[in-house]
């Protein structure tokens, strides 16, 4: 199932499939190391549209409800 | 000569490997932005002399905000990098680093951090790294300057390969992905309790609660410690100089001299709050009423700044700031503010747009008050009562919610939203919190004393020639018909634009009452910043910002001020 990562529960993991957006939005997750076939964890959504909070390789990154809602998982094969 | 540049991305520990290379100490900080301006230093190796370059942290050559630029301007101008990176994340870091291999510019990598990564299980093997990518790859813990001799010893052999050539995006994560597979391997973690403290602490439900208990932890033990030093150390020590200022006053005998050393004698006595004698007052108040609070308010955030909780009270007050034009990393500029709005502003280039910087820039000047101002607020209404102090702060924390608000309606821009690295919890090192304390005391002394005299004489000289009796006339009906306060408090506001700690001498004597006292001092807070923080707005925002910061001061004091008449004073 596709869904952004910021349907998932708060704990849960998933694979990134894709970063649905322009170059700069790409390239910003990318940086920070939000990439594609990376897994994910869920660590924190804030109330109120706040940020939510994710794990990758061991570390956490805070990004933007919005930003966050172009983050495309899915659970791997 | 030639210029070495320290390039990585951001918290990698640039800062420290620069500070153990030239001997030169910067500020270094568990979070990432720590530093937003290039710092120079030297060393030597060989025969030459080298420049040392520390630049901002920056996750790739194309910058997103004003710090990332300073980082890639520096780029420009170097003749040999070091590359930064952490051993523990090495597959992002390497994305920074191909690029720089790709500009053909000789760079030696530093993989920093080596001692966590062994802690962490993540095995590198350097030789194949060092195949990979044709440059001399040096592993260092700059905490313990262990791989430093190797480092410094490599210098010469720093290449740019020709077998790097310019990629695309996708080409240059293949290549991670490759180089990644063939040199690290990672064995499995266990959560830790570090790992289970970190999740606590950025979930809301936990988080904000042990957010409150840490900043009111904070506050207590910087007033607790301030306190303690005042008491014990610093009125005593002031008490063995009274004699001695008292017999160089008799020596002195009436005079300018006399006026402008010693200052005026109440009662007979030397007043080291309201004698404004370059001895007297001029010393005092840096020293005996500032200097404690900002040993106190540094070492309390040395602390905080180390352990890494910054970026998670960035990620909690996320959403609040975000109703101020601003996203959660804003309110690390204003905490840096607390203790001198001077390093809060220059902070703010960490933040992406023009927008951002300017609100935060001038939430700062206008309400975010800094151990001076604290120490007067203190000084002026402590002896009335607490109820009094909260009045004030009440209001200027009204101010910058508020403020915030207007602001994000009034400025035209874009607001982004946060993107935040947070960085793993660590065990702040005792002796680099003491230096960093000792830095930045040495800074407050240097840059805060010179406007103290400055002040002082100022006040004497305005006195001597009777512009203090002709302003006080012109602005007569704004501070006494608006604000309701006597007119010679006019000079304590224009005193203030120096430094706001020396209005306390000058508002003490005029008998106003605590309410009126309130006011004054909330005014005087909130009306105009300092000359140093004036000083770094104009260099940050540009001379048209600067005017609209300050009009909006202006405007907010006047509003503001006269609010307070009518429901403090009733009248
Ligand atoms: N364990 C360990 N910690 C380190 C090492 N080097 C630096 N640190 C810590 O890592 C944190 C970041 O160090 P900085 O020197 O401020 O990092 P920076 O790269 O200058 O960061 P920015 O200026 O924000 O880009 C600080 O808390 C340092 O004490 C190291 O080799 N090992
Ligand atoms: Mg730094």
């Amino acid at each position: 199932m596709e869904q952004p990562v910021t349907s998932l529960e708060t704990g849960n993991t998933a694979v990134i499939l894709w970063l649905e957006g322009g170059h700069w939005f790409q390239n910003k997750m990318r940086g920070i190391g939000i990439r594609e076939q990376k897994t994910i964890r869920l660590v924190a959504k804030h109330p109120f549209n706040g940020p939510i909070v994710v794990e990758v390789d061991g570390r956490e990154i805070t990004i933007g409800r919005r930003m966050a809602d172009h983050i495309i998982t899915g659970v791997p094969e | 000569m030639k210029k070495i540049v320290l390039m990585g991305n951001p918290n990698v520990g640039k800062s420290v490997v620069f500070s153990r290379l030239t001997g030169t100490n910067v500020i270094a900080s568990n979070y990432p932005g720590t530093t937003v301006d290039f710092s120079k230093g030297k060393m030597c190796f060989g025969k030459e002399g080298h420049e040392i370059i520390d630049a901002p942290g920056t996750y790739s050559l194309e910058p997103s905000n004003k710090a990332e630029e300073v980082a890639v301007e520096m780029f420009g101008q170097a003749d040999l990098i070091i590359d930064v990176a952490d051993a523990t994340n090495l597959e992002r870091n390497l994305y920074l680093t191909l690029q720089l291999l790709e500009q053909k510019k000789p760079v030696i990598l530093a993989l920093n951090m080596w001692d966590e990564a062994r802690h962490t299980g993540i095995i590198i093997d350097l030789k194949k790294l060092e195949n990979e990518l044709h440059i001399p790859v040096v592993p260092t813990v700059a905490l313990s300057g262990e791989g430093f001799s190797d480092l410094v010893r490599r210098f010469d052999e720093a290449r740019s390969p020709a077998e790097i050539e310019p990629m695309n995006d996708r080409e240059r994560w293949m290549k991670i992905g490759e180089i990644i597979g063939n040199v690290q391997q990672v064995t499995h973690r266990h959560h830790t309790l570090r790992d289970w403290i970190s999740e606590a602490s950025i979930r809301p439900l936990t988080g904000v609660p042990i957010a409150l208990v840490v900043i009111f932890t904070a506050l207590w033990l910087v007033s607790f410690i301030g306190e303690t030093l005042i008491t014990y150390i610093f009125d005593p020590l002031f008490t063995l100089y009274a004699p001695i200022v008292m017999s160089i006053s008799i020596w002195l005998g009436p005079g300018l001299l006399h006026e402008l050393l010693i200052g005026q004698l109440i009662n007979g006595e030397i007043d080291y709050i309201q004698s404004m004698g370059l001895l007297t007052t001029g010393l005092y108040v840096p020293f005996a009423m500032v200097l404690p609070y900002i040993i106190a308010f540094y070492s309390v955030l040395a602390v905080f700044e180390d352990t890494g909780y910054l970026p998670r009270l960035a990620t909690l007050s996320d959403t609040l700031f975000h109703r101020f034009g601003m996203h959660g990393f804003g309110i690390i500029p204003v905490f840096l503010g607390l203790g001198c709005n001077v390093p809060g502003v220059l902070a703010t280039r960490s933040l992406e747009t023009k927008k951002q910087r300017f609100i935060a820039a001038t939430l700062i000047a206008i309400s975010v008050p800094c151990m001076a101002k604290n120490a007067m607020v203190f000084g002026i209404l402590g002896s009335f009562g607490m109820v009094y102090v909260i009045l004030v702060f009440g209001t200027l924390f009204l101010v910058f919610v508020s403020s915030g608000i207007i602001l994000n309606r009034l400025i035209k821009g874009d607001s982004p939203e946060i993107c935040l690295e947070i960085p793993p919890y660590r065990k702040p090192d005792p002796l680099t919190v003491l230096k960093k304390t000792w830095m930045r005391i040495r800074w407050f002394l240097k840059e805060a004393i010179p406007f103290v005299f400055l002040g002082v004489l100022l006040i004497n000289v305005l006195y001597a020639v009777g512009f203090v009796e002709w302003l006080g006339g012109i602005f007569a009906p704004v501070i006494q018909g608006w604000f309701g306060l006597p007119q010679e408090a006019t000079t304590a506001l224009l005193v203030g634009f120096l430094r706001k700690d020396l209005a306390v001498g000058m508002l003490l004597p005029l008998g106003m009452s605590p309410l009126q006292l309130v006011i004054a001092t909330t005014l005087l807070t909130i009306y105009f910043p300092c000359v140093g923080t004036f000083a770094v707005m104009f260099r940050e925002l540009g001379i048209r910002d600067m005017i609209k910061a300050t009009a909006f001061m202006a405007g907010t004091a006047f509003v503001v001020g006269g609010a307070m008449r009518l429901i403090l004073l009733g009248i």
